[in-house]
């Protein structure tokens, strides 16, 4: 054991600098009470206080900062979605990520490895033109390439692949990959540092609506009155929406990922593929992280399974045969809240003053930086700005779908 | 793998299960108001708990209805499917 690290163990005194206050008493007023301390939360904080000042804000935790999706996702950020809503939506979140180590002074590890999502089938291929030139026009740079350029930047796929040969790729450059967990401490320190209090194990327990508009919340810590309320909740939307009975059309399915163990560098490249159920990309540590389509039915645990990983296991092995002694690590899984357009729902509900940041299913991580300034713009406005308008809880009873379908990276 | 109780052939793998979605009650057409309708058509009941879903076998091509605990996924009852069973 490193001397260092004993000599931590054995001191009562915490020898790294917080990135948080932990110790903040819970007030019984605030402007804003943000749920859940994920990226999303956290952002939304932090632009809150940065950008409109707001800083008698509380973010919520019934775990620990970062403990949810934010940390169980596989990192992958990209913009070339199918429909133009999502292109602009998750380009603007991609600008925004390029530049967030330099704004919020910490290393999030953003690497750009160029996201190929591989074609098994014409009909596949067929999407991919549709969002290569949807892409094309709002300026985002994806293009559909053949196998022999597919060969040429990634030559370790196989692209005979099984039963199943890959006929074509679409290949978004800006792919990129980030330290996740990272994402969330960052924001949660400059927040912290303007001001706004993280509160972790702080459990909402019910929230207090008189005559249509929210006046407070109940927490396992007390009562809080507030006129503002996020939900950033991820996959326990529903348990909150219940709290103001407010109905909406999520569901929650599990989302299995897993690591394997560390490898030399030799996957630059993000490699989806949409047939196969896969993604995999390598991370700065050499782990393989590897996810797969979303279990077969709703449930809300947190569980992980063995067909899971057989069935992965089965299909990464097509793709790349010479991995068959690498071990897996770890496994774990996240809940998704999954809409019936692949969409999020982003802003106002009709209860004032209850404001939803939802429906993350799959798509989630890659929009923490613009879900955060959009969902504090709607906050300090009372408004969505245009950009998160389509995404409306609204659109469902107006039968404005998005239909975003096409765009997710495997077949959700 | 988990098994899963089929009412007609018994105990068989979830493998060969196919999730159908919730057991909802459909408003009458004629009579629901556009935001009865939509209301059927989008929103679910997302929050945990035991509820009654469709389920069908895809071997034998049998629909039936099964009793799930959402929070801690176990298979309560299951049985075939018989009128006002939504209700």
């Amino acid at each position: 054991m490193p001397l260092g690290l004993l000599r931590f163990g054995l001191s009562k005194q915490y020898a790294e600098p917080r990135m948080f206050r932990d110790d903040c008493p819970l007030r019984d007023d605030y402007d804003v009470v943000i749920v859940g301390a994920g990226g999303h939360g956290l952002a939304a904080a932090y632009y809150l206080a940065r950008d409109y000042g707001t800083t008698r804000i509380a973010v919520l935790e019934k775990g620990y900062v970062g403990g949810g999706n934010t940390g169980r996702n596989t990192a992958i950020v990209r913009a070339n979605y199918l429909t133009p809503e999502g292109v602009k939506f998750y380009d603007e979140s991609l600008r925004l990520f390029r530049q967030l180590s330099q704004e919020l002074d910490y290393n999030l590890f953003y690497s750009e490895r160029g996201h190929f999502t591989l074609a098994h089938t014409e009909a596949t291929l067929r999407t991919m033109h549709w969002r290569a030139e949807v892409n094309k026009h709002l300026g985002v740079d994806s293009e559909v390439i053949g196998p022999a350029r597919i060969t040429r930047l990634c030559p370790y796929i196989n692209l005979r692949c099984g039963h199943t040969p890959v006929v074509g790729a679409l290949y978004h450059p800006p792919g990129a990959i980030v330290r996740h967990d990272a994402v969330a401490w960052a924001y949660a320190r400059e927040a912290d540092r303007r001001g706004v209090e993280i509160h972790q194990r702080t459990e909402v327990t019910a929230i207090d609506v008189r005559q249509g508009r929210v006046v407070g919340v109940a927490t396992n810590r007390g009562y809080i009155h507030t006129r503002r309320l996020l939900s950033a909740v991820a996959g326990y939307t529903p348990r909150i929406t219940s709290m103001v009975g407010l109905r909406t059309p999520l569901v929650i399915q599990p989302l299995q990922a897993c690591v394997t163990e560390p490898l030399k560098p030799w996957l630059d490249h993000v490699v989806v593929s949409a047939n196969l159920h896969l993604y995999v990309s390598q991370s700065s540590r050499g782990e393989l992280v590897m996810g797969a389509s979303l279990d077969p039915y709703e449930l809300h645990s947190e569980r992980s399974t063995l067909d899971f990983v057989e069935g992965l296991a089965d299909h990464l092995l097509d793709l790349f045969p010479f991995l068959s002694t690498i071990k897996v690590n770890r496994q774990w899984a996240g809940m998704s809240d999954m809409t019936p357009d692949f969409s999020p729902i982003m802003g106002k509900t009709p209860v004032e003053g209850f404001y939803l940041d939802a429906g993350w299913g799959t798509w989630g991580f890659k929009a923490t930086p613009v879900c955060g300034t959009t969902m504090a713009y709607t906050l300090a406005h009372d408004q969505e700005p245009e950009l998160i308008r389509p995404f409306r809880l609204s659109r469902f009873e107006q039968y404005e779908l998005v239909g975003e379908k096409g765009a997710a990276s495997v077949g959700h | 793998m988990k098994l899963l109780k089929c009412p007609v052939n018994g105990w068989r793998p979830l493998d060969e299960f196919l999730f159908g979605g919730e057991l909802r009650a459909m408003p009458d057409p004629g009579q629901a108001t556009d935001a009865q309708w939509a209301d059927y058509v989008f929103n679910r009941s997302g929050e945990p708990g035991i509820r009654r879903e469709w389920w069908y076998h895809l071997a034998s091509g049998t629909w039936f209805v099964a009793e799930h605990d959402t929070l801690n996924d176990s298979f309560l009852r299951t049985y075939l499917y018989h009128a006002g069973a939504a209700e």
